[in-house]
């Protein structure tokens, strides 16, 4: 198995800490795993986007120009990544903001409310979180307790009262996963 | 089985460091490699083992602390990125010329000048070929893992002990940003005077006993007959690197038409060409030199008896390609394809080069 990922949104969406932490969740189940950000002078507000690789195999490159799965978390990424999507592969992404919505009809196309669901949750930071729960379902590349074992790895000690929120915010994702279209399998 | 954990590669130079017993760090913020720095003073090593870590008010001033302490026979090192490595030029050769261990690591970014933050792989020439002014060469290691990152920072220390050199780790903005899984070493204790003595006994500088004579660290030497006779042994020593210390890695070579040639992150991406290619049922093999100074120059003579071409890949616009040509020696054909100025090839972008110039 290899998964290769990109997650892409705005900076301060969470974007390269939910890579992470299914980094971490990937290293907890003993897979190879690779995160490789996009890094540039830009804070919050800029683009921010993240490569995770999942494998049983050593990883090669970190830099990709196609992807098992593209989770879009606004516009510019959808614009950037929508077609550097694998024939048969998968876009999951949050409508909010959307304009123009994906079109490729070789790819199934996921939509999960993030942004919506995480202020109704009463808290907006366990966005990316939503979203991870939304892609897990659609992926069940890593079993929730080896994600519950990388939330505790890769917080701080300070933060791990968090955890349940999170995986809260997990589970809401996994309820409200949305599927648009469904292609057959390829590879 | 060591502590396995998932880490930066810059983040983990300075775990490495810690873990390996360093003496001493200095050096001088600057991005892509700024988390060294940072992951140093965050673990606070000199609560547990005494190393010093120290921000300087420049990089000039980093490389002669570095020179500084190397000479008491300690193990020290500075990392930064090109523009920095670049003030330290002056430094890196006085260190040559004076028979000085020390680990220097440059993770690269696009030039010439301030240039950008991305990652580039144009330092190649500065590093192999010099950078500093006279005829001395770094022992150059390029790691293509987070893995190596780790394991090259323990290598540097032993080789630039070994040869009484400076290492330079060579690594990119890729691998310094990159995360992966590593396997740390054990904590190990830092030297103890008696085995600096043991070590370096002969040559540092670490306190004169009344009986034993002067040792002076010095690159200067007026007279040219000796001057002559320092760089011979300089060049002795170059020679000795070349013959043992040569490492490379081949990747599916064997029954290959061609051969990409890449180091560092360059050479990760490849391994992906390599995949691509064969999937088509193009026959692509890889050697990734893992020491450029020296040169896995045997090697790849080797090869170029077998093979159609060599391509080699690199983030800048054509410098090791200039070391293969050398090796080759004209008994096939060389090419090159790169990215410059802080863009990062694909893979596909690298079999579609591959295809171009060999299509004949």
């Amino acid at each position: 198995m290899t998964e290769e990922i990109i997650i892409a949104g705005f900076g301060g969406q969470g974007v390269l800490s939910m890579g992470k932490i299914l980094a971490y969740s990937g290293v907890m189940q003993d897979q190879e795993v690779a995160w490789f950000p996009s890094y540039g002078p830009e804070m919050r507000g800029g683009t921010a986007n993240v490569t995770v690789i999942l494998s049983d195999e050593r990883i090669s490159s970190p830099i990709l120009h196609e992807f098992d799965t593209a989770i879009i978390l606004n516009q510019q990424s959808m614009t950037k990544f929508e077609s550097r999507v694998k024939p048969g592969g998968m876009l999951i992404y949050d409508p909010n903001g959307i304009i123009h919505h994906p079109t490729r009809k070789d790819i199934n196309i996921l939509k999960v409310e993030g942004s919506r669901l995480a202020v109704e949750m009463g808290n907006p930071l366990t966005f990316n979180m939503i979203v991870l729960g939304a892609f897990l379902k659609a992926k069940p590349v890593i079993k929730l307790e080896n994600v519950k074992k990388g939330l505790e790895k890769s917080l701080p000690e300070r933060h791990h009262k968090l955890i349940p929120l999170n995986l809260a915010a997990i589970e809401i994702g996994q309820e409200n996963l949305v599927v648009v279209q469904e292609v057959e399998v390829g590879n | 089985m060591g502590e396995l954990r998932l880490m930066k590669g810059n983040e983990v130079i300075a775990e490495a460091a810690i873990r390996c017993g360093c003496d001493g760090y200095f050096g001088y913020p600057i991005t892509p490699q700024s988390e060294i720095m940072e992951t140093l003073m965050t673990l606070r090593p000199w609560e547990d083992s005494g190393m010093v870590v120290l921000q300087a008010e420049s990089e000039i001033a980093s490389i002669h602390m570095v020179y500084g302490a190397a000479g008491a026979g300690k193990r020290v090192m500075t990392s930064s990125s090109s523009p920095g490595i670049s003030l330290m030029a002056e430094g890196i050769s006085y260190m040559a010329g004076a028979e000085l261990p020390c680990v220097i690591v440059n993770v690269q970014r696009g030039g010439p000048g301030l240039g950008t933050i991305q990652p580039s792989q144009a330092d190649y020439n500065q590093a192999t070929k010099g950078g500093g002014h006279g005829d001395y060469s770094l022992f150059v290691l390029a790691p293509a893992s987070v893995q190596e990152m780790h394991d090259f920072v323990i290598l540097g220390f032993e080789m630039a002990f070994k040869y009484r050199n400076p290492v330079m780790i060579l690594a990119d903005g890729v691998i310094g940003q990159l995360m992966e899984k590593v396997e740390l070493i054990d904590h190990r204790p830092r030297w103890t005077n008696e085995q600096i003595l043991e070590i370096s006994g002969e040559w540092a500088t670490y306190g004169k006993s009344q009986n034993r004579k002067k040792h002076i660290i010095t690159s200067l030497e007026m007279d040219s007959n000796t001057m002559e006779q320092n760089n011979l042994r300089l060049q002795a020593k170059y020679e000795r690197m070349k013959e043992v210390e040569v490492r490379y890695e081949a990747i599916e070579c064997d029954d290959a038409d061609y051969i990409l040639v890449a180091f560092g992150s360059a050479a990760r991406i490849c391994q992906k060409t390599v995949q691509i290619a064969r999937q088509k049922g193009v026959k692509v093999g890889l050697i990734r030199p893992i020491t450029l100074f020296p040169f896995p120059e045997k090697i790849i003579a080797q090869y170029a008896s077998k093979v159609k071409g060599f391509l080699s890949v690199e983030f800048n616009a054509g410098q090791m390609v200039n070391d293969i040509r050398l090796a080759v020696n004209g008994n096939t054909k060389v090419a090159y394809f790169g990215r410059m100025g802080g863009i990062v090839p694909t893979p596909d972008e690298v079999e579609i080069a591959l295809h171009q110039r060999f299509k004949n």
